[in-house]
């Protein structure tokens, strides 16, 4: 009953703001409020989610759990390591109170990302409002489903422009029975290299990751599988190597907090890319995505990674709000793409409240 | 069944002087329209539903693909685009007012890129061919559909297809980069990238399994995986059905996820065995096939530790294979189980539900008094691992008025599904066959933004109109068929 009235609530404001346009800024924990621009509504209200929480249901042996969007992710996590399972994709937290809303409307994934895959992997199906304060449901519980267009995986990184998240079902996996990191001192050239050959074997890896002249490795299955790899893999066994993961995933490691107060770049780009702007980086996804400190132009950084065949975006930045706002966080879209995305958003939301000018300050 | 667009607005002299055009503009070999050329492109892999077209085309260029799409877009002419035609739920059916698109010259594989775990390839290349493409680099595409040995990769997308690896390996979707397609008006776009993930909604995810609703795909850049190191399968044996349902339950809870986790009854075994003598005990009420891969040492260990789990939960005999020729084989019986069982009746009906894995006992046993009711048999086919059933409804299409039960059998199962919390289809796709269960699955709502979607990309409903969503007036006829608690769905919509 509780749910129903939660669910009445966030669906009457939603309505309320559609009839007298009033732009949403919907918010979860609050925690990746600095991630894509700044609204630039003028009228805003805040939407909170976090009144809409609790797990839904989760059967271990189904390796599915849904959850309503405002359920703190800590919460999910435990109940998940109780049962020996886990998210697959780490969503990076960024504070104590991350909800599993803000989890798939960031679609962020962590290092074990070429491996297992990503948030929006592992979505099966959601519970919206959309912009006119309707509630939909899509996909569903089960592993396959190809019963109508994919809306469920299309909320994912949306950032909430096509939807207000309501309930969310994902996959989960087990925990691996044994995990390993082995760190290997090189260079960053030789890393990329060994990276690539990696990622072309068979070896049990959930992770190769490079930073400061060295390589991190890590291996996860079964004990005898991991204790094989590691002798292939060569180097030092890491100690404590889950506050490193920890530290990475959050951006509380070293490279993240020492940056002389240049913007934070993420470059997703393709596993061979020769990414080279000649910037400190951190290199995950074994070579597919840079994290780069630098105060260069938008421009110079965005055209580099278009040119490996991948993206960059601002993640985060210490300027102030307006020159934030001087252009948006996520590269600009192509123009047919972009009035597809113009398309689909004048469907879902065609009076333009939902987090408005949040993922394009157009959209 | 006269399958005929309705929706067009196109008249005969919009179709004249589409040809007229198109003869100008293709050479005459990609031009098919006697009948006895457009005979073969009547159905696809549901022959229950046959339409033949107005006309075929067989591109062999983007450019080409470009104009046609241009030309049929000017003139208000539907289009139905096609691979290999394998599809099980009447997708690529023709329009006899339309034009269909084969992309089946579109089979050339342009790029392997070892070090980027991915391949380029065009839309008309086979499944199979990939894995075989890049076997040198010890490399494989993962989504092994059971017509892979036919089916093309550009209806893999169009389908989001599956197969028996997907449990571990995920499905189409989990396994491609980027998509170059046509849109409506005739441009060529790019989805996705070469990256891991690309800015904007995740339009990639939209592309696929939407039936060539929303463009035609015209290049497809998958991921490719390493091969394992080890494979092998069990094969265990139960005297019950539900039993090996409950085993399966067993495996996962475990933590282990097998590569792939198949289960027959003993009607699919029985016809499987007669057809492919892969050694299946034919006294057997159930089958579980269970395959694990990995490095060596992971492989050695599991196996052992799922041979005792499977013989704790009642496994009446177990086999598990010892080298590769042995694997094959003992996935041959499985893989074959679709023309196996067309041996043993003139006509099947395969359908595609899927349902959280708990309730297999629940659906087993309604399928079996469905079975009665109907006086039609049922072999049972099931991708346990992901909950996905294929029941397979043995009937013969010379009797009258067998076809017709047998597609309400078939449709009453996959309410069953919807009702156990399931889904009408797992990877087979909604087409033609499956569009009045589309309204027992989602209301009217969510059938109304999947045509906005549809309009985002074409507003004027010429690709592959008429499959995969229902209109709501198609939903609100049928509704006295689905009333429940007694009430009437879509109470919002005018009836006449």
């Amino acid at each position: 009953m509780e749910t129903m009235n939660r669910t009445r609530e966030l669906q009457d404001h939603v309505r309320a703001a559609f009839n007298d346009k009033t732009a949403l800024k919907i918010v979860g924990g609050n925690t990746k409020h600095f991630y894509g621009n700044k609204s630039n509504a003028k009228k805003t209200n805040v939407i909170e989610t976090r009144i809409h929480q609790g797990i839904i249901s989760y059967e271990p042996s189904e390796l599915v759990i849904t959850a309503r969007a405002g359920t703190p992710l800590k919460e999910i996590e435990a109940l998940l390591a109780e049962n020996n399972q886990m998210l697959p994709f780490d969503p990076p937290h960024f504070g104590e109170h991350a909800t599993l809303g803000g989890a798939i409307a960031t679609g962020l994934s962590g290092s074990r990302r070429p491996f297992t895959g990503s948030a929006r992997d592992f979505v099966l199906g959601s519970k919206i409002i959309s912009g006119k304060g309707d509630v939909m449901s899509f996909g569903g519980q089960v592993m396959k489903n190809v019963a109508g267009y994919d809306v469920s995986r299309l909320m994912v990184g949306a950032l909430g422009t096509l939807g207000l998240l309501l309930e969310i079902s994902i996959k989960v996996l087990p925990k691996p029975n044994t995990e390993a990191t082995q760190v290997i001192a090189m260079s960053q050239q030789d890393a990329l290299i060994t990276m690539h050959k990696l990622n072309q074997t068979s070896l049990p890896l959930s992770a190769l990751t490079y930073e400061n002249e060295k390589l991190y490795v890590r291996l996860s299955g079964a004990l005898s599988a991991v204790t094989s790899a590691q002798k292939k893999v060569g180097g030092e066994t890491l100690l404590h190597a889950e506050k490193l993961w920890q530290e990475i995933n959050e951006q509380t490691f070293s490279f993240f907090t020492e940056s002389n107060n240049k913007p934070l770049w993420r470059l997703s780009v393709p596993y061979i890319a020769n990414i080279d702007l000649n910037e400190n980086s951190l290199i995950d996804w074994a070579g597919a995505l840079y994290w780069i400190h630098s105060d260069k132009k938008a421009e110079e950084i965005q055209q580099h990674a278009i040119e490996q065949g991948g993206s960059a975006m601002l993640f985060r930045t210490h300027q102030v709000k307006a020159e934030k706002n001087a252009q948006d966080c996520f590269m600009p879209l192509p123009a047919k793409i972009k009035q597809l995305h113009v398309n689909l958003k004048m469907r879902f939301d065609p009076r333009g409240i939902l987090n408005y000018g949040r993922l394009y300050s157009d959209l | 069944m006269r399958y005929h667009c309705r929706m067009t607005r196109a008249t005969k002299d919009n179709r004249k002087s589409l040809r007229k055009q198109l003869h100008q503009v293709l050479p005459k070999t990609c031009i098919l329209e006697t009948p006895e050329q457009t005979i073969p492109y009547e159905s696809d892999g549901l022959t229950a539903y046959q339409q033949k077209p107005w006309m075929v085309v067989l591109p062999e260029s983007i450019e080409q693909v470009q104009t046609i799409i241009r030309l049929c877009h000017k003139e208000g002419v539907p289009v139905v685009a096609r691979g290999a035609g394998t599809g099980l739920s009447g997708g690529a059916l023709p329009l006899a007012n339309g034009l269909l698109l084969s992309l089946a010259k579109f089979n050339r594989i342009l790029d392997i890129n070892p070090a980027n775990r991915s391949a380029t390839v065009e839309p008309g290349v086979r499944n199979l061919a990939i894995s075989e493409a890049v076997e040198k680099f010890n490399l494989y595409y993962a989504p092994d559909p059971s017509s892979q040995i036919a089916c093309t990769i550009g209806g893999n997308v169009a389908e989001n297809a599956g197969g028996v690896h997907c449990l571990k390996y995920g499905l189409t979707v989990h396994n491609i980069l980027q998509l170059k397609i046509i849109t409506i008006d005739g441009e060529l776009i790019t989805i996705g990238s070469q990256a891991l993930d690309t800015p904007g909604y995740d339009l990639l995810a939209l592309m696929t399994g939407s039936e060539g609703m929303l463009g035609i795909i015209v290049e497809v850049i998958v991921k490719l995986l390493p091969r394992p190191e080890q494979a092998q399968v069990i094969l265990a044996a139960f005297d019950d059905v539900v039993k090996a349902g409950e085993a399966v339950g067993a495996i996962i809870a475990e933590g282990i996820i097998p590569a792939g986790l198949e289960m027959m009854d003993n009607p699919a075994i029985c016809a499987a065995e007669d057809y492919a003598h892969a050694g299946y005990p034919v006294d057997a009420e159930a089958i579980l096939l269970c395959e694990l891969d990995g490095t060596n040492e992971e492989v050695t260990e599991q196996i052992q530790f799922v041979e005792n789990l499977l013989t704790q939960k009642g496994a009446t005999s177990l086999r598990t294979s010892q080298n590769t020729a042995e694997r094959l084989k003992l996935w041959l019986g499985r893989k074959s189980a679709f023309p196996a069982v067309g041996r043993i009746s003139p006509d099947y009906y395969c359908m595609d539900g899927t349902i959280p894995r708990h309730q297999l006992p629940f659906i087993l046993q309604k399928i079996s008094d469905l079975s009665k009711e109907y006086n039609l048999l049922v072999a049972n086919v099931f991708h346990a691992g992901d909950g996905n059933l294929h029941p397979l409804i043995l009937y013969d299409a010379n009797i009258e008025g067998e076809l017709e039960r047998t597609e309400e059998f078939g449709g009453k199962i996959l309410e069953l599904c919807v009702k156990a919390g399931g889904t009408i289809t797992g990877e087979h796709g909604v087409g033609k066959e499956k569009i009045d269960q589309m309204c027992v699955q989602f209301k009217s709502l969510e059938l109304q933004i999947f045509h906005d979607i549809k309009h985002s990309f074409d507003p004027q409903e010429l690709l592959n109109p008429g499959k995969a969503v229902p209109t709501l007036h198609r939903c609100a006829e049928l509704g006295g068929m689905h009333v429940h608690d007694g009430l009437l769905p879509h109470p919002e919509l005018e009836r006449f």
